[in-house]
C-alpha cells in the first residue's frame, strides 16, 4: 500500500521547485501595478522638474506617499521575479546563482532607499 | 551490452533561420522593456533620496534628472512602461486562453507597439 498520494509525490518535481507560485505572483502584481501606475506616472511626472519645496510638499501628502511606496515595493518585487526569469533563461551554474542573488539584493536595496526617502519626506 | 550509439537527432532551427515574426518580437520587447525599466527606477529613487536629504544635494541630483540625460532616461522609461503595461495586459488576456489565434495575436502586437507610442505622447502632454 502506498501511503503517499499522487499529488504528494508530484509536488516539487517541476523545474521551478515552487509550482505556479511565481506565475501567480506575476499575475497578481501585474493587475495591482496596472491599477496604480497611471496615477503614479501623473504624480511623479508633475513633481519632476519642480522645485525642492514643491517636491517635498507633493510626497508629504498621504496619497502620493502611499501610492509611491506601493508602486516601488510591488514594482520591484515584480521586477526581481522578471529579471530572475531572464537570468534563468540565459545563464547557468554559479553565474546564474550570483546574478539571481545580486538582482534580489539590489531590488531590496532600492526598496529600502525609496521607502526611507518617502518616510523622511512624509514624517 | 549497453553501447553508446550516437543518435541522429533532428536539430531545431536556430533563431536566425526564422523570418522575424511580430509575436516573437513583441514578446522579447516585453522582456527588454521590463528589465530596462530598472534604469529609470534607479534614477527616480536617487532623486527621491536627494529630495529627502536636503536642498543642496537635491539641486545636484535634480540637475542630472532634468538634464538631457535625465530627459532621455525618463522618456525612454515612459515608453517602456506603457509598452510593458499593454503587453502585460495582453499576457493576462492570453493567460485566460483568449486571443491566441494568429490574426488576433498579431493585431494585439501592433496594438502594444502603437498604443505605447500614443500613450507616451499623451502622458508627456498631460504631465
Amino acid at each position: 500500500m502506498r501511503y503517499l498520494t499522487d499529488r504528494k509525490r508530484a509536488e516539487g518535481k517541476g523545474a521551478s521547485g515552487t509550482g505556479t507560485e511565481h506565475h501567480w505572483y506575476m499575475s497578481v502584481s501585474a493587475v495591482g501595478l496596472a491599477l496604480m501606475v497611471p496615477t503614479f506616472l501623473f504624480i511623479f511626472g508633475r513633481a519632476l522638474g519642480s522645485g525642492h519645496d514643491v517636491v517635498l510638499a507633493t510626497f508629504a501628502k498621504p496619497f502620493p506617499a502611499i501610492l509611491t511606496g506601493l508602486v516601488l515595493v510591488i514594482g520591484l518585487q515584480h521586477f526581481r521575479r522578471g529579471a530572475q526569469m531572464m537570468i534563468e533563461d540565459y545563464a547557468r551554474g554559479s553565474t546564474r546563482k550570483i546574478l539571481v542573488i545580486s538582482v534580489i539584493t539590489f531590488s531590496y536595496f532600492l526598496m529600502a532607499c525609496g521607502l526611507f526617502a518617502l518616510a523622511k519626506i512624509a514624517l | 551490452m549497453a553501447e553508446i550509439k550516437p543518435v541522429e537527432r533532428p536539430l531545431s532551427p536556430h533563431l536566425q533561420i526564422y523570418r522575424p515574426q511580430l509575436t516573437a518580437i513583441s514578446s522579447i520587447l516585453t522582456r527588454i522593456t521590463g528589465n530596462g525599466l530598472i534604469v529609470g527606477v534607479v534614477l527616480m529613487v536617487w532623486w527621491l533620496l536627494a529630495a529627502a536629504s536636503g536642498q543642496e544635494y537635491f539641486d545636484f541630483v535634480n540637475a542630472i534628472a532634468t538634464s538631457w540625460f535625465g530627459d532621455l532616461v525618463f522618456t525612454l522609461s515612459l515608453l517602456a512602461v506603457w509598452y510593458h503595461y499593454l503587453a502585460g495586459l495582453r499576457h493576462l488576456y492570453f493567460d485566460a486562453g483568449r486571443g491566441l489565434d494568429i490574426p488576433t495575436a498579431e493585431l494585439l502586437g501592433w496594438v502594444c507597439i502603437g498604443g505605447s507610442v500614443v500613450l507616451t505622447i499623451i502622458t508627456i502632454i498631460l504631465v
